[in-house]
């Protein structure tokens, strides 16, 4: 038995490989069960916006409620896949440098991927 | 501690090429790869998003390579692939909760997700061909 009143997962915290315990496990869930409800908003999104031209497509994604759906998906899809590439990086890529090369250029990207789509978004959603 | 000299010859665990492939295994496979494929599947997204704000020029040029033929097979790709990833997860967060741990309900989970991600990744192209 445990002599110490920590709980478990206080204990586990900041443990691991990258010295951050449980939080990365736990935001892979966090993250992958926003996904299911974002996945089907942006599928039900495609199919409505299917056939559409310019200005009836930019007419429905600057819809207040549209615009601030697809945000909250870029930022959960773009934090999901960030740590999840990071694992894979970890799990396969083993000489130090490449490897602290690929984990910054995986932040870099996955931070392009989410400010794209979120400069695109403002453009579309306050005009001009 | 007597074995700290081994350097780069520290043993190995057993890899994946010792192992007769089997479902539940290609399923694991396959969550990381539809994982890894959707990291860069998500700039089709991006991209469309990008020439809708770009302006109708440029909308049309990027709608059109969508709408061909190769446009839509990569993109039913990758929704098959969002859709698997999907169903993955799901198995995963139903294992997280400590259920469907026997093999028989891992080997039904792994087909029932295939079945789910093909039927749904069929539905929405034949809504989106019916909505435009």
């Amino acid at each position: 038995m445990s002599k110490t009143f920590q709980t478990p997962l206080r204990r586990a915290r900041s443990r691991g490989s990258a010295h951050e315990g449980a939080g990365h496990f736990w935001a892979q869930r966090l993250t992958a069960v926003l996904s299911i409800v974002l996945t089907l908003f942006l599928v039900v999104l495609a199919i409505a916006l299917a056939g559409r031209d310019h200005a009836a497509a930019r007419a429905l994604v600057a819809n207040p409620f549209i615009a601030t759906g697809i945000a909250a998906t870029a930022v959960v899809f773009v934090w999901h896949m960030m740590i999840g590439m990071q694992v894979i990086i970890e799990d396969y890529v083993h000489g130090p440098l490449v490897k602290a090369g690929l984990l910054m250029a995986n932040v870099l990207f996955s931070g392009l991927v989410l400010f794209l789509t979120l400069a695109a978004l403002g453009k579309i959603a306050f005009g001009a | 501690m007597a074995n700290s000299d081994l350097g780069e010859k520290r043993p190995l665990s057993p890899h994946l090429q010792v192992y007769r492939p089997n479902l539940t295994m290609m399923m694991s496979i396959l969550h990381r790869i539809t994982g890894a494929a959707l990291y860069f599947a998500i700039l089709l997204g991006v991209w469309w998003l990008v020439a809708l704000a770009a302006g109708p020029g440029y909308f049309a040029f990027v709608d059109g390579i969508f709408r061909s033929w190769l446009g839509l097979l990569v993109l039913f790709g990758a929704t098959y692939g969002l859709f698997h990833h999907m169903m993955g997860g799901i198995r995963h967060l139903i294992w997280d909760a400590g259920k469907a741990f026997s093999i028989k309900s891992a080997e039904h989970m792994a087909w029932m997700s295939l079945a789910l991600a093909a039927g749904l990744t069929v539905v929405v192209f034949i809504a989106g061909f019916a909505a435009s």
